[in-house]
């Protein structure tokens, strides 16, 4: 593939290989190989049921909270593999935090959700965890606009807003990879070219990887794209390869707006 | 797409009636859908007499209850004073208190309370977060469900073997508490077990997603989100274990008991119980029928006042976030 030779130099973060997924009896993931490369935006495109979502669910195995899923293959993360007995998903899912589609703060002051990952983590300090309530929402862009009014609760922010601060919690977790799950869906154009914004300063420190339905969105903000159709994943490259001179017609024909 | 209108209006219409097909085709449809004026002012007139139905049910509640408070208050309402409410129990009723009876009914909510939240509540968590979904989760809820139907003069005769005579414990404060709590911890099982699943499974992922385990994420999320609906459906159980009279008259409850219950090993009287011997008395003497209403008054007010503390609590809950 092209994105390996030209990224030789990147670590890897996951290495996908030959995985599997079934619902039931429904197979959802056909024999996906592929690899995710820190500091990175890897968007996840296809159409509607094509397995985008439930592969980036995976890589943090919050699939398997819905009861009848199977799996095989393996999902390498920094060399080890997450199905492994000995892997606690919940270390894994501190070390990988997850933006959801719906914007889905707790119904507590900003300050209690942006301090609700490192309290489980055992941080009581107090100053410590303002310290971390200032940084997260600083990153997330969101600080100036809730500053005066931490105690607040969150759902009296819009619904970009909430976003943010769904980000910000994300943050206060330091997870070395974000994966975000359509995180734009429910929000308006404003709202979400702030996000893009904000994912595009964020791959300095993480690695992103987001399951987007816009193309455009796809192709502003990511360094590679994979394309998944039917649960396969029928093209993986970078970015500006996938969208000037795809290799597979599906993918062209999904760009190009023929069908999806 | 105007086009693709009329076509399915043309084949409605082809079952209908063969000449408004030949309208269709003239370019306008011709209404199947007539305004009979006649029609539409029998169905507003139906819409009021329904209405009037309804509240009319609606009122012979509030009447029933009306004249149920106004008989009680006028009967009862001089009857008490502070002697009644901190005197013994007495056979001449001009000296008769209910102290004892208070003591008792209080002594059974230390035990009620307790054991239906702790057991319930847990219960509810097992069966709601943790239990595997199948076939013998599903079995036992709906036997839950059904305990919740089961007459209490049978969950008297259960306390009166279990606790009565098997731990023997007798008549006492424990064995009426336990008996109640057995009693009301299905309701308590089934309104917690339908506000833990209200709460949002967004939030849970959000828990999740960050690392969190189960435990954690029932503590910290699902059970502050779901405590309004787990306190309404306790308090609506614990009023019903204040007021329940058969369970306590199977265990055994003593018709009249002159010391006042010190602690929760001694055999006691209740509010409910002392509304039933004095109405059951009212026969040899007429003016137990008064100290019964006087009493009815005093466990309504207690009920009242339960409730009214339960929802504080559940207002100061929801604003604090």
């Amino acid at each position: 593939m092209n994105a390996e030779n030209e990224n030789k130099l990147r670590e890897i973060v996951y290495d996908v290989k030959g995985l599997n997924l079934w619902y039931g009896e429904d197979q959802a993931l056909k024999d996906i190989n592929m690899k995710i490369y820190q500091n990175e935006v890897t968007a996840i495109i296809g159409p509607s049921g094509c397995g985008k979502s439930t592969f980036i669910k995976t890589l943090n195995r919050m699939i398997e909270n819905i009861p009848s899923v199977r799996t095989s293959g393996e999902i390498l993360y920094h060399g080890e593999n997450i199905f492994d007995k000995a892997v606690r998903v919940e270390e894994l899912r501190t070390r990988v935090g997850m933006v959801f589609q719906k914007p889905n703060p707790f119904p507590k002051s900003i300050y209690e959700n942006v301090v609700y990952g490192p309290k489980i983590h055992g941080i009581k300090d107090k100053r410590l965890l303002m310290e971390i309530t200032e940084n997260s929402l600083k990153s997330a862009a969101l600080w100036d606009e809730v500053k005066d009014r931490l105690n607040d609760n969150a759902y009296g922010l819009s619904g970009g807003q909430q976003q943010r601060l769904c980000i910000a919690r994300c943050l206060a977790v330091q997870p070395d990879v974000i994966l975000m799950d359509e995180p734009t869906s429910a929000l308006d154009p404003i709202a979400t070219a702030k996000i893009e914004e904000l994912i595009d300063r964020l791959k300095a420190d993480y690695s992103i990887s987001i399951v987007t339905h816009s193309m455009q969105q796809a192709g502003r903000i990511s360094d590679k794209t994979a394309f998944f159709l039917m649960g396969e994943l029928i093209e993986y490259s970078d970015t500006v390869t996938i969208f000037s001179n795809p290799l597979d017609k599906r993918t062209e024909d999904y760009i190009t707006g023929r069908f999806g | 797409m105007q086009q693709a209108e009329v076509d399915m209006q043309t084949r409605d219409m082809k079952s209908k009636e063969d000449k408004s097909m030949e309208n269709n085709k003239k370019g306008h449809v011709e209404k199947y859908v007539q305004i009979d004026s006649n029609r539409t002012k029998r169905r507003i007139l139906l819409n009021v007499l329904a209405e009037r139905l309804f509240s009319l049910s609606t009122l012979f509640a509030l009447i029933v209850l009306g004249i149920l408070l106004y008989r009680v208050g006028e009967q009862g309402i001089g009857w008490i004073n502070l002697h009644f409410l901190t005197g013994r129990l007495s056979i001449n009723p001009d000296k008769a208190g209910i102290y004892g009876a208070i003591i008792g009914t209080v002594g059974l909510m230390v035990i009620v309370i307790p054991v239906t939240l702790g057991l319930g509540v847990a219960t509810a968590i097992y069966l709601e977060e943790y239990a595997t979904k199948g076939k013998i989760q599903a079995f036992i809820k709906v036997n839950i469900s059904n305990l919740a139907s089961v007459p209490s003069v049978i969950f008297g005769l259960l306390g009166l073997t279990v606790f009565g005579r098997l731990l023997n414990l007798g008549s006492s404060i424990l064995a009426g508490g336990l008996t109640l709590s057995l009693l009301v911890l299905p309701i308590v099982v089934v309104s917690s077990q339908e506000a833990i699943k209200a709460v949002p499974g967004f939030l849970k992922e959000a828990s999740y997603g960050m690392g969190a385990d189960k435990w954690t994420t029932i503590r910290k999320v699902v059970l502050p989100v779901a405590l309004p609906g787990i306190l309404t459906g306790a308090i609506l159980a614990i009023s019903r274990a204040i007021g329940e009279t058969a369970p306590l008259v199977v265990l055994g409850i003593p018709t009249l008991i002159l010391k006042v219950p010190t602690s929760l090993m001694d055999d006691f009287t209740a509010l409910p119980i002392q509304i039933y011997y004095w109405t059951l008395d009212t026969v040899l003497t007429p003016e137990y029928a008064n100290l019964a209403a006087a009493t009815i008054i005093v466990l309504l007010v207690v009920l009242f006042l339960l409730n009214a503390l339960a929802i504080f609590i559940r207002n100061k809950y929801q604003r604090s976030y």
